[in-house]
């Protein structure tokens, strides 16, 4: 059956903890994590509630294969109204977090209200409790970790976290488990915070029982493994590069956001690379890159531990950072790099270690670096003001202000607030690189047109990881589309919209669709599941997640005008490379996208859509 | 041909899917808690290492046992717990220098390692082949290849 059948309802406000069984019609239309837990949250909130009063809820989620030997079965989702975007939020994780709340004995742990003193949650199997957390709050995700295996006496405790970034309501601030995995985006840390929630720790031994047929979900595991071992971006181009591999490509295409994206080239790209991070360092003669590491279940490994230069000046003086650590990843890179114009890959792992460490989203915090560089640039923001000398492309104000914002500090309190808010206090809201508020990831909407549809439509504010067709427009996956023709991109971006909703509800990785389709989940997931798991069941539940989050956002007072990108991507051509001269065509996909997902012209569902959809 | 199995932590990822494959093979579920191989991740170090049983020629843990509960399975080389007959004194996870006999609370038993009765599924759940069933009397063979091909000699027709 894939699911315990049991949530786990934690009342912040009354400090109880109660057992409740999954609503398995529920399980049965929406999967698991993402689109589960959304079902529950938008059954459950008003979609209208201030993200971080009491009366929003935390969700963390998983999925039916999370914690299962299905490759990448790792994942967990925590769903809640966004603090960054006032939108819904789904931020997935990786690590262990998400497979030991499967082994406690759970889908879900729900959390509503606010408790009134700072607390967190250790759950060990069916024992659940709120605890006192006095001595945690102030401390970094990393000291909550240690700080909690060591009280507890248990090694093998998993934790998801806030840091300083969360506590102080940063709007940006992320969860951290396992160290330097995180559920990133849409400042699903501040929800946290705001509600007085430190850390949730588990220990389950439980383990997974309850799969449907065991030996049918073996062979269709292990063969799911075999394409991701024969392909050669899962079984040989992300172990050996991570993410990073595509700095350079993605570079070359002429859609790099650069400098608040005011170039799509970084000259200092290949500075910043997974190849430069294989390279040896004249200071120590040692590659910044360690090793490769998985998540919990994944064969392909792309995660990347490494080691910063001891003599770089962001750390000569701090041996803590000098052990092996997660990073940098390709988004990270990109927004605490070329975003900003810097291109010192130690400094980028400095801002990137503390991003980990006190538990704040590096795509959002670089990219609102680089807005404020642009402010300062134009003499909006004055040195003074900023408190460091902010130009592009100084990593010295770059590690400045990844501390400031880290503990809440002078103009890190503003930066915190996120790009939208910044520029729109200093009178230039146009400077923001943002959809929903929420930033960019690392792709140029002029240079890879479905990508920016995508950043404008997706329901969680800009995201790459809502529909990436970067894998098509860039990779040929599954087939390639030309980035630079905006025809076909609406159904395109609509197809990877709603097949993204089934992996991420299923509680695997979305890197697995680099190899896998829905034809690749669809045989694990059945053989896991009880109930009909056919491929035409698989896609309406993806379309139906997509349409249930929309009605959500349109409720909470959204509309089409939301759907747009920044002025500068629309009336501001690309400078340079092979995008030259081009901009977002977004204005002209917008009403082609909406008449494919069977909406009205404003954006709305249409009644037979929902009908057709269930809902 | 004897096998033992044999780990290059250089390769492993720390997936855990050693850990879970052995759990479903010895409990029908998938739960590492109940693996008889473990991962160990040194994170400042960024090394991880998975870890089990060697199964010692002279066996402490068997010449511990006072009812003779640890049995050597003559085919495969594996020192075998009978759990019918284990009374859970843990006297073998006190003798076993190496720690990869552990006592089980809900059952009142010892668990170890017993190569699956030859065929290891942690091997073959390995993605990176860091865990290997070799020849026994050749674990270093891969080492030594390694070795050998860096000799600096060149190819000489006779």
């Amino acid at each position: 059956m894939g699911w315990n059948r049991k949530v786990l309802r934690v009342n912040l406000t009354a400090g109880t903890c109660t057992p409740e069984p999954l609503n398995m019609e529920w399980a049965n239309d929406y999967l698991g994590s993402r689109g589960l837990a959304s079902k529950y949250l938008v059954s459950e909130i008003d979609p209208k509630v201030d993200p971080l009063s009491p009366e929003n809820k935390m969700i963390m989620a998983t999925g039916p294969l999370t914690g299962t030997m299905a490759s990448t079965g790792g994942r967990y989702t925590v769903v809640t109204k966004g603090a960054l975007t006032n939108a819904i939020a789904c931020s997935n994780s990786g690590g262990f977090f998400g497979a030991e709340m499967k082994f406690a004995g759970w889908d879900m742990i729900i959390f509503e209200g606010k408790s009134p003193k700072p607390v967190y949650l250790f759950v060990e199997n069916d024992k659940a409790e709120l605890r006192d957390a006095a001595h945690l709050w102030g401390k970094t995700c990393w000291e909550t970790e240690a700080t909690i295996k060591s009280s507890h006496q248990d090694p093998q405790i998993r934790v998801s976290s806030i840091g300083g970034a969360g506590e102080n309501l940063a709007l940006f601030a992320c969860i951290v488990n396992d160290l330097h995995r995180a559920a990133g985006r849409s400042g699903v840390g501040a929800v946290m915070g705001s509600k007085n929630l430190k850390a949730v720790a588990l220990r389950g031994t439980q383990g997974v029982s309850g799969i449907k047929d065991f030996p049918a979900f073996m062979a269709a595991a292990n063969a799911g493994k075999k394409v991701l071992a024969d392909n050669a971006v899962t079984g040989q181009g992300l172990p050996k590069y991570g993410t990073q591999v595509l700095m350079n490509v993605i570079n070359e295409m002429g859609a790099l956001p650069t400098r608040n994206h005011r170039d799509v080239q970084f000259e200092d790209a290949g500075k910043i690379s997974a190849e430069a991070m294989h390279e040896k360092r004249p200071t120590d003669g040692k590659a910044h890159l360690v090793t490769n590491a998985a998540c919990f279940g994944c064969t392909i490994a792309c995660g990347r531990i490494s080691k910063i230069d001891e003599t770089h000046f962001s750390v000569k003086n701090s041996p803590k950072y000098w052990g092996a650590s997660g990073g940098l990843e390709y988004e990270a890179a990109w927004a605490l790099g070329a975003a900003n114009g810097v291109g010192d890959l130690e400094a980028l792992q400095y801002a990137n270690l503390l991003c980990n460490e006190h538990g704040m989203d590096p795509i959002s915090f670089g990219a609102t670096v680089g807005a404020a560089m642009e402010l300062h640039d134009l003499g909006i923001l004055t040195k003074e003001q900023i408190g460091v000398d902010a130009v592009f492309g100084s990593a010295e104000a770059l590690c400045k202000l990844v501390e400031m914002t880290a503990h809440g500090e002078g103009f890190g309190k503003e930066l915190g607030q996120g790009s939208a808010r910044l520029c729109a206090k200093y009178g230039r809201p146009d400077l923001s690189m943002s959809v929903k508020s929420q930033e960019f990831p690392a792709y140029d909407g002029r240079g890879i047109q479905g990508i920016g549809l995508a950043y404008a439509t997706s329901n969680r504010g800009a995201c790459h990881l809502r529909g990436y067709t970067i894998a098509s427009e860039v990779l040929g996956i599954p087939v390639k589309t030309d980035p630079l023709v905006t025809e076909g991109k609406p159904e395109l971006v609509k197809a990877f919209q709603d097949a993204t909703g089934v992996f991420d509800s299923a509680g695997i990785c979305v890197f697995t669709s680099f190899a896998w389709t829905l034809a690749d989940v669809q045989p694990q997931l059945q053989a896991a599941c009880e109930g009909d798991w056919s491929m035409d069941k698989l896609n309406l539940v993806g379309e139906r997640i997509w349409n249930m989050e929309r009605q959500f956002n349109l409720a909470a007072g959204m509309t089409a005008k939301d759907d747009d990108l920044p002025p500068r991507l629309k009336t501001e051509p690309a400078k340079t490379g092979p995008a030259k001269g081009k901009v977002s065509g977004v204005e002209q996909m917008i009403p082609e996208y909406y008449k494919v997902r069977g909406w009205t012209p404003e954006g709305v569902p249409e009644q037979g859509t929902l009908s057709r959809l269930g809902l | 041909m004897q096998k033992s199995l044999h780990i290059d932590p250089g390769k492993c990822t720390g997936c855990l899917q050693c850990e879970m494959a052995c759990s479903y093979e010895h409990t029908g579920t998938i739960n590492p808690s109940k693996s008889r191989i473990k991962v160990f991740d040194f994170e400042h170090e960024g090394r991880k290492v998975p870890y089990t049983c060697t199964q010692c020629a002279d066996a402490w843990c068997m010449n511990a046992c006072p009812v003779d509960a640890i049995t050597l399975d003559l085919a495969t080389g594996a020192k075998i717990v009978s759990e019918a007959t284990c009374v859970g004194c843990k006297v073998c996870t006190i003798a076993c220098p190496f720690g990869t006999v552990n006592y089980m609370a809900d059952v009142g038993k010892v668990q170890k390692c017993d190569l699956c009765g030859g065929d290891p599924k942690c091997v073959s759940a390995c993605p990176t082949a860091a865990i290997t069933y070799v020849d026994a009397e050749w674990t270093g063979l891969d080492r030594m290849r390694s070795w050998a091909a860096k000799a600096n000699t060149t190819a000489v027709a006779a």
